[in-house]
């Protein structure tokens, strides 16, 4: 076998025996699930009690046609009641509120005299609802008033969705632009977290080895370059079956907690879901919206593109870690270098979620998305919404090239520094070693 | 005799400071060669020259007279003076590794190591970690992994620091096995009574430069200046003390002894013989201690380096 083989395999058995790892690997999708299931537990138990409103109509215009909905519901109270009388029995009862309405000389003035009684302020969403139920009914009795039947408005009212087509003649719906969202923010923020992670654990990794003081022993049969690869993709091995081993372990927690808790995860969602897809025409159109969109979407591309970034994204920085860790005696030592590292990534990150949801192909994300040290997290986000081929092969050329300027860099700063012990690297330092 | 290594005009500098300057060695096939110098000479650097870790700005440097390649790892044992292992990893596993860098394979490396193993005693640690053994356990385990691959040179940086008496005995023994084996051992160290003990080729480097260089039995040669260490019992010795400073180069000397007498170092010139000394003593006492006075190591270091 050779040496790089032969590092590789030890850098990643080692990290996957480690039993931090292991615990990690086994508790993180435990604790994601577990805190998941309990939002969705929490807020299923906040929202079951339907909200009873007693009213009080003085008016008499509102009574019959106040309809509630599955978080309110509307308890007339009789005419000849007192405000006080009703304060006094809404307050003692369980019922969430009392809605008063005057009695007014125009229906205009209305608008600034129904009062709502209630314990304290009462929740925005149920004001919504209310708001909503008391102006369809007052609208209504306005264009009455002025002369206009109102259900022969509504019949007249056009509602208007215009066909969304690219030039190209291929559909796509307005469930297109998030999509695209998601699929470019979840491929630029595991980026971002793969190489937070495993960055470290390479840093880590040379340190411990300086520290162990057995670098020597090793550099005199392993070229410096070859370890630092070899370290390289090893951790990177470790990291993507950790990563594996997420997504399969969140998988069964989550069918487990479901079947045991009787849980819908999507409980929370779905009563958005369902108005939206009211409105768009039904859930069944969303779900074949959904699936038209990913199929418009340029996924040969974008699996391509993604690989390419994210190995070049990742060995650019793995390689600045590895030298951090060469460069310094300890890990509380690492501070100073490692801000540097961690800002044009934070910055990144910043931009694409920010800009590149605001405007894809505006000025500062096509800007960040050819700075390489940004570039693999902003395309990534940009490719979703469509950029020419050509500008990715650039930023991708870029990034490959300061690849290699910078792993040459940082395997000089990795030579000398490893067999330096006990000097406090500064930058001045470092710049020293490069001449080496 | 046959070179082994030679290192021809070698410099190297990290920056303006210069760590070797045009330094030449040759170290002769089967010998213990002693590579001296204090602290910061630049001995690490030549030793990591050796091990290619760092490659000299100019000069040249041949093994068994091929200009150093990578194959020659394999050819190659070294003990860092900064050495360690890795700590959480277990004992069979990690020399099964290092051995594999050496381009040793995995049943032969397995076959040998249980051999050392037995040898020094430690059959038992093959599951242990590192961290669960002592200082000088590990050490053990780091002198099997530098052997292992039955290397044609050794070299060695400060082999028996954090080795007890015992240990350090018996690694001291078996650095000269494994020398009768026909292995060349280069032995970087501060401690002199080793250096005297074991090698037979010495090398001092000071400042950078290399400032002497041989076969230690000749650098002793050189060395001496015909001073002899003299016990004489006599009785009027003031008359005697008077007539030996009269003659030759007198200081006075002590060494251990079970009777009163004068004692003295005295140089003779460098034309006289030791027989002439003796017959004067004899003429004027009774002799209980003659020695000539052999420079030791130590001295030879601590003199040459004081005089550059």
């Amino acid at each position: 076998m050779n040496h790089l083989s032969l590092v590789i395999k030890r850098e990643y058995l080692t990290k996957i025996r480690n039993k931090s790892f292991i615990v990690m690997t086994f508790m993180s999708p435990l604790i994601m699930v577990g805190i998941f299931a309990l939002v969705a537990y929490l807020s299923q138990l906040n929202n079951e009690k339907i909200r009873v409103i007693d009213v009080l109509d003085e008016s008499g215009m509102f009574r019959g046609y106040l309809q509630g909905n599955e978080n309110i519901s509307f308890e007339m109270l009789s005419e000849e009641t007192s405000l006080e009388e009703a304060k006094t029995n809404s307050s003692e009862s369980e019922d969430y509120g009392l809605l008063y309405i005057p009695k007014t000389s125009t229906i205009a003035e209305l608008e600034s005299s129904i009062v709502f009684y209630s314990e304290d302020s009462p929740a925005l969403t149920m004001m919504n609802d209310l708001e909503n139920a008391l102006e369809s009914r007052a609208n209504a009795l306005k264009l009455e008033e002025a002369g206009y039947d109102a259900t022969t408005i509504k019949n007249l009212r056009l509602n208007i969705r215009p066909k969304l087509e690219t030039f190209a003649g291929e559909e796509t719906s307005k469930m297109g632009s998030g999509l695209k969202l998601i699929f470019g923010g979840a491929a630029g923020y595991l980026l971002f977290m793969f190489i937070i992670i495993y960055g470290n654990m390479i840093m880590r990794s040379v340190i411990e080895e300086k520290t162990s003081r057995i670098v020597e022993v090793i550099i005199s049969s392993v070229k410096p370059t070859k370890l630092l690869l070899g370290k390289i993709i090893g951790t990177s091995l470790a990291g993507v079956t950790q990563f594996a081993a997420w997504v399969v372990l969140i998988g069964v927690f989550g069918w487990v907690i479901t079947a045991i808790f009787g849980i819908d995860p999507s409980a929370m969602q779905q009563q958005q879901a369902a108005t939206q897809a009211a409105a768009m025409g039904g859930m069944e159109k969303m779900v074949q919206d959904v699936f038209m969109e990913i199929s418009n979407l340029p996924i040969l591309n974008l699996i391509v593109m993604f690989l390419l970034f994210f190995v070049g994204g990742y060995l650019l920085y793995a390689s600045l870690y590895a030298s951090v860790g060469a460069a310094v005696d300890s890990e509380t030592d690492t501070q100073q270098f490692i801000f540097p590292i961690l800002m044009p990534l934070i910055l990144a990150v910043y931009v694409g979620f920010f800009t590149v949801i605001d405007n894809p192909h505006g000025m500062v994300s096509q800007v960040f998305s050819y700075i390489p040290f940004t570039s693999p997290v902003v395309m990534l986000m940009r490719i979703p919404f469509g950029v020419p081929l050509w500008q990715q092969l650039i930023s991708v050329a870029i990034l490959f090239i300061t690849f290699f300027a910078t792993v040459w860099l940082a395997a000089k700063i990795y030579r000398v520094g490893i067999l330096m012990y006990g000097k406090k690297a500064s930058y001045k330092e470092l710049i020293k070693w490069l001449k080496y | 005799m046959e070179k082994l290594l030679v290192a021809k005009n070698v410099s190297k500098s990290f920056g303006s400071f210069t760590a070797l300057n045009d330094v030449s060695i040759e170290v002769p096939k089967g010998s213990v060669f002693g590579l001296l110098g204090p602290n910061g000479a630049g001995k690490t650097t030549f030793i990591r020259i050796i091990n290619q870790i760092t490659m000299p700005d100019t000069g040249s440097v041949t093994l068994d007279g091929e200009p150093l390649h990578p194959s020659h790892i394999a050819h190659i044992g070294y003990l860092p003076e900064e050495r360690g292992l890795y700590k959480s990893m277990k004992v069979g596993e990690q020399a099964l590794y290092l051995a594999q860098l050496k381009g040793l394979d995995k049943q032969e490396a397995k076959k040998r190591l249980r051999y050392w193993f037995e040898r020094l005693e430690i059959g038992d640690w093959w599951d242990k970690k590192i961290q669960e053994l002592s200082k000088g356990m590990a050490q053990k385990i780091q002198f099997v992994v530098t052997v292992l691959h039955q290397p044609k040179l050794l070299i060695f940086d400060e082999p028996f620091s954090g080795f007890d008496p015992i240990n350090a005995n018996l690694i001291k023994d078996e650095i000269l096995q494994l020398r009768e084996q026909g292995a060349t051992v280069i032995f970087s160290t501060h401690r002199m009574e080793s250096v005297e003990e074991m090698c037979d080729h010495i090398a001092l480097i000071h400042k950078s430069n290399k400032i002497l260089d041989g076969r230690l039995v000749d650098i002793k040669r050189a060395y001496k200046n015909n001073t002899y260490e003299v016990g004489l019992l006599t009785e009027n010795e003031s008359q005697v003390v008077a007539e030996l400073k009269e003659r030759f180069e007198v200081n006075p000397a002590h060494f251990k002894t079970i009777n009163d007498e004068l004692q003295y170092k005295i140089q003779i010139p460098e034309t006289a013989s030791p027989n002439d000394l003796i017959q004067f003593l004899t003429q004027r006492g009774q002799i209980t201690h003659f020695v000539e006075v052999v420079p030791s190591a130590n001295d030879i270091f601590i003199e040459t380096v004081k005089n550059n």
